[in-house]
């Protein structure tokens, strides 16, 4: 196993319950890489009818699975709510959550629509003219570092931190992995590398990284935030193919008492420094939605790396180049929430049990 | 309108640096987060008088940035500079022990502080621990402020290599003699190689486990000592976290600078503590020094007075660094991050679960992650690790509120 983030991780407590033994080698160390500088979201509200939305419908339920089985990573299931600002942006979100509660599948989409008055009910602090907005229940959180670190720990995986240099190659087949700490065999490989698991030059994959910021605030008693809450504009961002700045409220707090305010989304390469314009731009909307954040302080914030495929879908499944070779990446911005769901995908692909949700949309052919 | 020269920090070192740049006819800013300018070291002294710099006071700079022409250094207001010199000074370091969590423990840079800022009693019966020479100055103004002193600990043993050092420095011999005959006018008595390894108390400080120390600082030989406040000071961080945000150079916990104070960042000079903690004599002459990065030649006697005062600091540093010993003092219940209470146990709990480093303990565990961002715990959570600390890159040098942060969203401003 190649990177021990959230998929990673997931990974390797998968197969350890197919009866799997893994090595999970990573040159930093357990969630270092976009895992260590997210929200933890687990969501459905953003996700268009479609394969994301099937495998981010059947990682909810295998993330409430995992909490009773592992737990200790402040699983939260404490709803998403879409604000709109207008009444057209309101219709838009409306007619969204329709075309999601008509997505077939054992488990659908539960989304209710929020009339402007109501809104208080479930966020007594938004702000004043709002248009209204949806809720849904479905949509989580964890502490995606825990979740990384307890699900490796209880997968009784060995964690090697170096780094991978290459794949060793027999014929047509991957039969282990050259690392800084010498070479590992395995009968088969999983290219967990999160942002950088397009970049091994005997099987490249179209992965490159969307840069996203988070503003962190002093902690509170009461976070006034109750649910995960942002902007319709957030949805039409996450599926954007816009090269340059864009930005969208998107307010949670977290079980320590700290508020979280994202989203940004650069393609600026690997370029981590902090931009504090952009910052400006997120504590602007924060405030916009939370009047009530306006005087409360900023402490921190970081940049992350979201690992986006080209047409925003992972990349799941065995590499049509080499042989046991496994491709579990390309989460963009929602690998915590898809991660079992990819798990249960690639244990499924390699013990040759058959996967719950179709793998054919997921396949890292389809680049080729 | 821009400067030539923006200082940030009306310490010593800022304070000289303002002063003569000012004089060679530089425009010039001096910022500080303080309300007066002096620093913690001429805290409460008559305000130095400043002609033809422009003081701007109350200015909590939370980041600089550079730009096309320069610096963009962002306290309430943006301020513009062609160059910039930080001279933002230190910060104590302290390290964890059993009940440091409680009301009536306070680091010896606070203690003094309160004295000297505040007119404020720190308490009425005191023990002042920790390592390094610091502790002195601090015990005299806590007796002329009418505390009994029970006692000053020095963790560390008297260091021949400290003897040597000072015979060359005649004027700090003089004042440690001085603080060491005041200390023994008052009967306090003032131990090496003893430590305050535990306070108690119900709601605040009662008293304190007194400890002799091996060299390497493990305690043997307890015993309690009565006292309602106690003072603790390991040494003193320099505070980096504008330099790091501008990608400048770090060894150990200080900036890297040439003889002229000009760090590896074009432009940006650093001057005093942040160059290594050495005190206020060489953070004056390195205030100095920086002007003459910009203006003319150094001085070839400022040059060698640096020199003088940097082995003289060195020779303190090997003295009294901290030693490992202390972990010994822990117990798995001691909260080691006093602002997410995060005790020994859960750290361990985190290097158990796979975290090695301390970023990861820190993601994992919380260590860090409140209002002090690390610089009270930092150092602790570092060595229990196995890490050498080092400096953190903190994009919000200190805290601001969201409504200001908003006021850069725009392109002339930010």
């Amino acid at each position: 196993m190649i990177g021990a983030g959230i998929v990673g991780a997931s990974c390797a407590y998968a197969l350890m319950r197919a009866g799997v033994r893994a090595t999970v080698v990573d040159r930093g160390g357990v969630a270092s890489g976009t895992t260590g500088a997210g929200e933890g979201n687990i969501l459905v509200s953003d996700k268009e009818p479609g394969p994301e939305l099937e495998l981010a419908l059947r990682s909810g339920e295998l993330w409430r699975e995992l909490d009773e089985e592992c737990g200790g990573f402040e699983w939260e299931p404490k709803g998403g709510l879409v604000v709109a600002e207008t009444p057209e942006v309101l219709d838009a979100l409306t007619a969204f959550a329709e075309n999601q509660r008509r997505h077939p599948g054992p488990a659908g989409v539960v989304a209710s629509v929020v009339p402007a008055t109501s809104l208080r009910d479930f966020e007594p602090h938004l702000a004043d003219g709002l248009a209204g907005g949806v809720h849904y229940p479905q949509d989580a959180q964890v502490q995606p570092m825990l979740a990384a670190a307890r699900l490796l720990k209880a997968s009784g995986a060995r964690l090697v931190r170096t780094a991978v240099e290459r794949f060793l190659v027999a014929g047509d087949r991957v039969a282990g992995v050259r690392t800084g700490q010498g070479d590992l065999y395995a009968d088969a490989v999983v290219n967990a590398a999160g942002t950088w698991a397009g970049s091994f030059p005997q099987a490249p994959l179209p992965i490159r990284p969307r840069k996203g910021f988070i503003l962190v605030t002093q902690p509170f008693a009461v976070p006034p935030v109750r649910h995960k809450v942002y902007t319709a504009a957030y949805v039409t961002n996450v599926a954007s193919d816009a090269e340059g700045l864009e930005t969208s409220g998107v307010i949670e707090s977290t079980r320590a008492g700290t508020v979280l305010i994202g989203a940004s989304r650069q393609r600026v390469g690997y370029d981590t420094a902090i931009d504090y314009r952009v910052l400006a731009k997120l504590a602007r909307q924060a405030v916009a939605l939370f009047p009530v954040l306006a005087d409360r302080q900023v402490m921190r914030a970081y940049a992350g790396l979201r690992p986006y495929s080209p047409d925003h879908l992972p990349v799941i499944g065995p590499d049509h180049r080499l042989r046991n070779l496994f491709h579990a990446c390309g989460h963009e911005g929602a690998g915590i929430g898809l991660a079992p769901a990819t798990a249960e995908m690639i244990t499924a692909q390699i013990t040759g049990g058959s996967p719950r949700v179709d793998p054919a949309p997921f396949a890292p052919g389809r680049f080729a | 309108m821009s400067y030539d020269l923006a200082v940030v920090g009306a310490g010593p070192a800022g304070l000289t640096a303002a002063r003569v740049a000012a004089r060679r006819g530089l425009r010039v800013a001096l910022l500080d987060a303080y309300a007066t300018p002096g620093g913690q070291f001429l805290r409460g002294t008559a305000p130095p008088r400043l002609t033809g710099v422009d003081v701007m006071l109350g200015q909590r700079v939370w980041a600089v940035e550079k730009s096309s022409d320069g610096f963009r250094v962002h306290a309430s207001t943006t301020t513009t500079a062609t160059t910039l010199l930080v001279a933002t000074g230190a910060h104590d370091k302290v390290v964890p022990f059993p009940g440091w969590d409680l009301p009536g423990v306070l680091t010896a840079g606070g203690a003094q502080a309160l004295v000297k800022g505040e007119r404020i009693r720190p308490g009425e019966e005191m023990v002042v621990a920790g390592t390094g020479p610091f502790l002195l100055p601090v015990a005299v103004t806590l007796l002329d402020a009418g505390v009994r002193v029970k006692e000053v600990l020095e963790a560390n043993r008297p260091s021949p290599r400290m003897a040597a050092a000072l015979a060359l420095v005649p004027s700090k011999a003089r004042e440690a003699l001085g603080y060491a005959s005041r200390l023994a006018a008052a009967r306090v008595p003032y131990r090496t190689g003893h430590a305050v390894v535990a306070a108690h108390g119900e709601d605040s400080v009662e008293g304190v486990t007194v400890a002799r120390l091996t060299p390497g600082w493990r305690p043997y030989a307890w015993r309690t000592v009565d006292c309602d406040t106690v003072a603790v000071g390991y040494g003193f961080t320099p505070q980096v976290d504008l330099l790091l945000q501008l990608g400048c150079a770090v060894a150990g916990d200080h900036v890297v600078t040439d003889d002229r104070q000009r760090t590896s960042v074009e432009g940006v000079l650093a001057a005093g503590e942040v160059t290594g903690v050495a005190g206020a004599p060489s953070a004056v002459v390195e205030g100095a020094l920086a002007v003459h990065s910009l203006v003319g030649e150094p001085p070839p006697r400022l040059l060698a007075e640096k020199a003088r005062l940097r082995r003289f600091a060195r020779a303190l540093d090997l003295s009294y660094p901290v030693r490992d010993g202390w972990r010994d003092w822990l117990t798995p219940g001691t909260v080691v991050c006093r602002c997410e209470e995060v005790t020994l146990r859960a750290i361990d709990e985190a290097r158990d679960l796979g975290a090695h480093d301390p970023r990861t303990v820190k993601l994992l565990a919380r260590p860090g992650m409140g209002w002090c961002q690390g610089r009270m715990c930092g150092h602790a959570v570092a060595a229990l690790t196995g890490h050498e600390p080092a400096p953190q890159k903190r994009p919000f040098a200190q805290p601001i509120t969201l409504a200001d942060l908003t006021l850069h969203d725009r392109e002339d401003n930010a």
